[in-house]
């Protein structure tokens, strides 16, 4: 699915890439689990330099992600202005403290707590980030669905997560030549379409998509009946890989990672780390 | 677990794809940040089609992939798409399409489920956990959802009603077939 999302996976002969896909998806949700809980700003920090030092290991170049963190540079930029603009005094409510910097205008004021505050949320989304590109850009697909079964989640679910993956460019593709079609009967879904037209457009294009995706639900779930999918409790993996002990490590490790951010909020009195 | 079929899941993952395309490719921007979501109103729809278990998952694998390509896991949304997903699928359980029926009754219904699953997810569960989880400033996320609620129950009422009754089209009816 690689070319499609403009992100998928990469293969590269790297340590992270030997892991295998459930442990690298448990990395991704106790480190962004971590991030979530406390606001520590030394924490969030180190953790963003923990993960360049990861991404430094699997062998994936900068180049490659660029333009998701750029993406996310710009979402960021523009959540901190909404943040300011609708709640200017939150760092101080915060931090308890108030060092005025300058007065901008009406009730805004420039203050150092302010922009403190400002400056861990976006380290706070900085720092959720790296773990879920690594586990997106270093997983393949279909082992990975054989090793949500291992970490406990049902057979048939992890199948749903492997039909997803399968299909999304064969969907996205349908998307695609519908899209095309329908362009050349002349019908405009560009922005120079004004709102409530351009929306129709749209719907003349989705509702094809999306009744053509009923039917393959249909043939994809006869097949599957007819080989007698979901007739046991359990079943076997073609693409099944033993776990190791580098992946026990790296569990354990991010593991540890939740803990110490649950016992920062103890040590902090509070989730806020306040240097004021 | 007893009662699903194996339609339902791959109903949960061909439909987590389309999520995930309908929300990555075919979102139309409005203005800054905000774009008109048709993966919600398709979601509604599944919800109906294929029952609770299906609309929660298929929110929460869609949605999962949409966050996870692109700015990192924000887990109070996506608990909310699952919730929206799995709340219209149990409102709108009484609702039978696939007998070939889609009446005003069930047109209602289903705007019912609706409302009150976009409701409960945007206006309650995502604020709520995105104060209790990120500590942003609490009138910031209520008024984003207010916005993406409403956003998202005005999209679902009008294309999620539409679909449901297409798709009871193209089911047969019950005693459709006459003696000659």
């Amino acid at each position: 699915m690689s070319s499609k999302l403009g992100l998928g996976y990469i293969n590269r002969c790297s340590p992270v890439h030997s892991l295998t896909g459930a442990t690298k998806f448990l990395m991704a949700v106790l480190s962004s689990v971590a991030a979530m809980i406390t606001y520590d700003t030394r924490f969030l920090a180190a953790m963003i330099v923990g993960a360049a030092i990861v991404f430094k290991i699997s062998k994936i170049r900068f180049r490659e992600i660029r333009f998701v963190v750029i993406f996310i540079a710009v979402l960021m930029l523009i959540n901190s202005v909404a943040i300011f603009l609708f709640s200017p005094e939150e760092g101080v409510m915060i931090y308890g403290a108030r060092h005025e910097i300058a007065h901008l205008f009406g009730r805004y004021y420039l203050t150092q707590e302010q922009l403190f505050y400002m400056f861990n949320v976006i380290l706070k989304y900085f720092s959720v980030l790296p773990m879920a590109l690594l586990f997106i850009v270093t997983t393949q697909p279909s082992e990975f669905s054989s090793s949500l079964n291992r970490i406990g989640v049902n057979y048939k679910i992890a199948c749903s997560v492997a039909l997803t993956l399968r299909y999304i460019p064969d969907v996205k593709r349908d998307f695609d030549d519908i899209s095309r079609a329908q362009q050349a009967r002349g019908i405009d879904m560009s922005k120079d379409e004004r709102l409530i037209k351009r929306l129709q457009n749209v719907l003349s294009v989705i509702f094809p998509l999306i009744f053509s995706s009923l039917g393959r639900i249909d043939t994809i779930s006869n097949a599957m009946e007819l080989r007698g999918f979901g007739k046991n409790k359990t079943r076997t993996w073609y693409n099944d890989r033993p776990y190791r002990i580098a992946d026990y490590l790296a569990i354990a490790f991010c593991a540890v990672l939740v803990a110490v951010s649950i016992a920062l909020n103890a040590v902090n009195g509070g989730r806020f780390y306040n240097p004021f | 677990m007893k009662n699903v079929t194996v339609k339902t899941f791959v109903a949960i993952g061909i439909g987590s794809a389309l999520f995930f395309v309908l929300g990555r490719f075919a979102a139309i921007p409005v203005f800054a940040n905000t774009s008109v979501n048709l993966q919600y109103a398709f979601l509604g729809f599944m919800a109906v089609v294929f029952g609770p278990l299906a609309g929660a998952l298929i929110g929460l694998i869609g949605h999962s992939l949409i966050d996870f390509t692109s700015w990192g896991p924000w887990w109070s949304w996506i608990v909310t798409s699952a919730a929206v997903g799995g709340v219209i699928g149990i409102v709108g359980r009484k609702i039978d399409v696939e007998a070939g029926e889609f009446t005003t009754k069930s047109a209602i219904l289903f705007n019912i489920a609706n409302v009150v699953g976009n409701g409960i997810g945007w206006f309650i569960v995502a604020p709520t956990l995105d104060i209790l989880i990120y500590q942003e400033p609490a009138s910031k996320v209520y008024m984003q959802g207010i916005i993406a609620g409403t956003a998202n129950i005005v999209t679902t009422a009008i294309i999620g009603t539409l679909l449901l009754y297409a798709y009871s089209r193209t089911r047969t009816k019950k005693g459709s077939l006459d003696k000659e």
